[in-house]
């Protein structure tokens, strides 16, 4: 290691440090292959091409193609910031009372009995992907009290990729699949998801969207949910819901919290991973919310306790901003109100463009009946374009959809609809 | 009367304290029609990463220079600690290592054993620090400590304010904790949680970081600006990166997302924006530095005024360590049962420690607590 030339001076510091001479210390240091939607967007950045639309996002974009702000929620932030009353502390590792409270209401429903008799802890946490961290860590933790459990996981085919990493990330490194979308029935496939979950261990967790599924938009039904219901208590596996846009399918939140509800009121123990961020529109505030159903309301106190234990070397406690503009929002009723009804207009442009879609694919003549667009809701549907065709529409076409054929119906606006249909359309038609 | 209250500021009328400069960012950005709500990457804001990373190493620090300095926005100092911690168990000394001892001050803030353990650590020890017989830095004990590491062992520093004893090493000291560090090899991790808020001055209270970077090291730093912005209640916190070059610290960053990405993906953008656009404007960033030097001087002054007056009372014993330690801690010297004493007695409430919070103290409340020290160390043995 060279040392600096000059004499150091006391009280200031020499600024040429020399750092060359030996071998860093994160020499073994590989580049983390990027996700693959990193690499998309990467790629979209880097197109030139003027027509380019990039249909992969996570965001409800609005007609303009941006994100934005429900009024509703511009209004409480300019009173927030003017309330005198605010003042800048910790909160609790759990997070805002107020807010748990009201989201644990907005997915079991007020008159939950599981509230009822007190054996419901609600966690708020830094966004969805922490909700599901502190759910994995838990599980981790508490399921099996002799040996430590570590799996297995059972995950949806496809799912969201960023699941199985944050799962390994609290340890569980048994991470499996479960027959989920199946291409020619261009829907869920109940009797191979029942054969895989009827194969699977007893403890072992699976993971369940209770609505609007990523990336697919395909949801179980009242019936499904029923019968999956029944296998999952008779082998004893145990449900970890995800929750994460909710109100954004039917613009109804208790509609869309309805597997949540069931599964409560069949008695089950469960694990529901929230977010608000698309139904508030607060992408940016990482508002989310972990929902534990315990059987008993003796063991509450004990996974509080844990959860405040986990938390504490991850994040010390969640941040407030957005949760304190949820918790204003839904606990006041006008409020309420006027939030359904900004959020129905998202709902009812997301349905408009599924029907536009699916009709100009009509007219075209595109292959395939396109009828699942708009019998699925939400902001996700499956195009059933395979890997060669997405590669199609991307290079070629500059349109940007997921690998698996999904793509978000929000991108998609008056200016870019007849091009997109159009380029589904060739890459359908075109041999590859 | 607390002085146990937790880790935050407060003022004289014993108030949580909303940083003017603050206030009117808040309003700037509410107003602000033009920013775009989207998640955040998932390393953070860019523009809050970078003026973190140079508020702590200093305008013209060559390594920012050399473009081998990086940040990961991080949920608060513990985010950021974590993100850290958890980085270095997969990739350094090795490829997921998790015996690499790491060691911790004795005392040193509670929640760093739990960051490192939970992070996969098996090996977590104390160094030397507190000379609790004369009330200062142990330093022998603690250059021990580091000849005797084993190689490439990782070392949580406080870059200035310690919690909780609020010792600091002297320039000098810093100096030969360096030189021992350098030879041997061993990982320096700064925990940053009070720039400011110690001296009143920035770069006062980053000596040590910029030391040890113009002396080369690749160091993290773990920043929090709970404090010295107020703003505990959003979770802002940056990890400072200094690599070696910017090959490495390429690498280094797509590691790090990769681990954001399975803790909370995207962080929460108010409290960045906030920080970003004070430290990025001129005039705020003026503004901001006056309301921090409001702060310390608060601290300072109580600090100055507690000594005084137990001199004045002649209480028994040197209370020169009072205004010789910074921040927002000090370690009194009280023993467990005088400490039982000032809570049953005279209702003032400290850890067990002896470690009393400063900003606790009021001008309202100093004399009744000068007393009760008095009367705790007369007749407690």
């Amino acid at each position: 290691m060279k040392r600096p030339d000059s004499k150091l001076n006391e009280t200031e510091v020499k600024e040429n440090g020399d750092a060359g001479g030996h071998l860093s210390v994160f020499t073994n240091v590989h580049t983390a292959a990027g996700s693959p939607e990193k690499r998309l967007l990467s790629a979209f950045k880097k197109d030139t091409n003027p027509g380019k639309a990039y249909l992969a996002g996570r965001e409800y974009y609005s007609e303009d193609g941006k994100t934005f702000e429900l009024r509703l929620v511009r209004r409480i932030k300019q009173q927030l910031s003017a309330d005198p009353t605010t003042r800048p502390e910790y909160p609790s590792p759990l997070g805002l009372t107020e807010f748990t409270r009201r989201a644990t209401e907005v997915a079991l429903g007020k008159s939950s009995r599981a509230i009822v008799e007190e054996r419901v802890l609600g966690v708020q946490t830094p966004g969805f992907t922490a909700a599901v961290r502190l759910g994995a860590e838990l599980l981790r933790n508490w399921y099996d009290h002799c040996a430590a459990w570590c799996g297995p996981v059972y995950l949806s085919s496809p799912c969201d990729d960023s699941l199985a990493g944050i799962f390994q990330a609290a340890g569980i490194q048994d991470i499996r699949e479960y027959y989920y979308w199946d291409d020619q029935q261009r829907g869920v496939c109940l009797d191979k998801l029942l054969e895989d979950l009827e194969k699977a261990p007893e403890r072992s967790v699976v993971v369940l969207s209770a609505s609007a599924h990523y990336p697919t938009g395909a949801d179980l039904s009242h019936n499904q949910w029923a019968v999956i219901t029944e296998l999952i208590m008779r082998r004893r596996l145990f449900p970890f819901l995800l929750l994460p846009p909710q109100a954004l399918c039917y613009g109804n939140v208790e509609r869309e919290a309805w597997p949540v509800q069931y599964c409560a009121s069949q008695g089950m123990e469960l694990l529901c991973a929230q977010s608000f961020s698309h139904c508030f529109g607060l992408y940016g505030e990482a508002v989310g919310h972990l929902l534990c159903v315990l059987k008993q309301n003796s063991l509450l106190l004990s996974v509080q306790s844990q959860a405040a234990t986990i938390v504490k070397s991850l994040w010390a406690q969640p941040s407030a901003g957005g949760a304190n503009i949820v918790a204003t929002v839904l606990s006041n009723p006008a409020h309420v109100v006027e939030w359904k009804e900004e959020v129905k207009h998202i709902v009812e442009r997301c349905m408009l463009i599924r029907e536009l879609l699916r009709e100009r694919l009509r007219l075209l003549g595109a292959p395939g009946c396109w009828d699942r667009l708009t019998q699925q809701s939400g902001l996700y549907c499956n195009t059933g374009l395979n890997e060669d065709q997405v590669e199609f529409l991307s290079q070629r076409r500059h349109v940007y959809l997921l690998p698996s054929g999904c793509l978000n119906v929000s991108a998609i606006n008056g200016r870019n609809l007849d091009y997109i249909a159009e380029s589904i359309h060739r890459a359908l038609t075109t041999s590859l | 009367m607390l002085l146990r209250v937790p880790a935050a500021y407060r003022t004289d009328d014993c108030l949580p304290w909303v940083l003017p400069v603050v206030k009117k960012v808040e309003k700037l950005i509410v107003e602000d029609s033009s920013l775009n709500h989207e998640y955040l990457p998932i390393l953070g804001l860019p523009e809050f990463r970078s003026a973190s990373s140079k508020v702590a190493l200093g305008d013209d620090c060559s390594a920012i220079k050399d473009n081998r300095v990086g940040g990961v926005q991080a949920l608060g100092g513990t985010g950021a600690l974590r993100i850290g911690a958890e980085f270095l168990r997969r990739w350094y000394n090795g490829v997921n290592n998790t015996a690499t001892p790491v060691y911790v001050s004795a005392p040193t803030w509670e929640n760093h054993n739990s960051v490192f353990a939970d992070a996969g650590f098996k090996d977590i020890r104390p160094y030397h620090y507190w000379d609790a017989a004369n009330r200062g830095l142990d330093l022998a004990g603690l250059l021990d400590d580091l000849e005797k590491a084993p190689e490439h062992s990782i070392f949580v520093l406080h870059a200035c304010a310690h919690n909780p004893t609020g010792t600091d090493p002297t320039q000098e000291e810093w100096k030969k904790i360096s030189e021992i560090m350098k030879r041997r090899n061993l990982f320096v991790f700064f925990d940053s949680a009070y720039q400011g808020f110690a001296s009143g001055s920035l770069d006062k209270d980053a000596w040590a970081i910029r030391y040890f970077v113009s002396e080369g090291f690749e160091l993290f730093v773990a920043q929090s600006f709970s404090k010295n912005f107020g703003l505990y209640n959003e979770r802002v916190g940056n990890l400072t990166i200094v690599a070696q070059d910017g090959e490495n610290l390429t690498r280094i960053l797509s590691q790090m997302e990769k681990i954001v990405r399975t803790t909370w993906s995207n962080p929460p953008s108010q409290g960045a924006r906030i920080v970003s656009k004070t430290l990025n404007c001129p005039e705020l960033f003026a503004e901001w530095k006056g309301n921090v030097k409001t702060m310390a001087d608060r601290v300072l002054l109580m600090r100055d005024q507690l000594k005084g007056k137990l001199q004045a009372l002649n209480t028994p014993g040197t209370w020169e360590h009072i205004t010789q330690q910074i921040g927002m801690f000090s370690f009194t010297g009280l023993n467990p049962k005088q400490v039982e004493f000032m809570i049953k007695e005279r209702h003032v409430y400290l850890m067990a420690s002896g470690r009393i919070n400063m900003c606790g103290l009021t001008s309202s409340n100093i004399d009744y607590v000068a007393q009760s020290i008095h009367d705790a160390v007369t007749k407690v043995q």
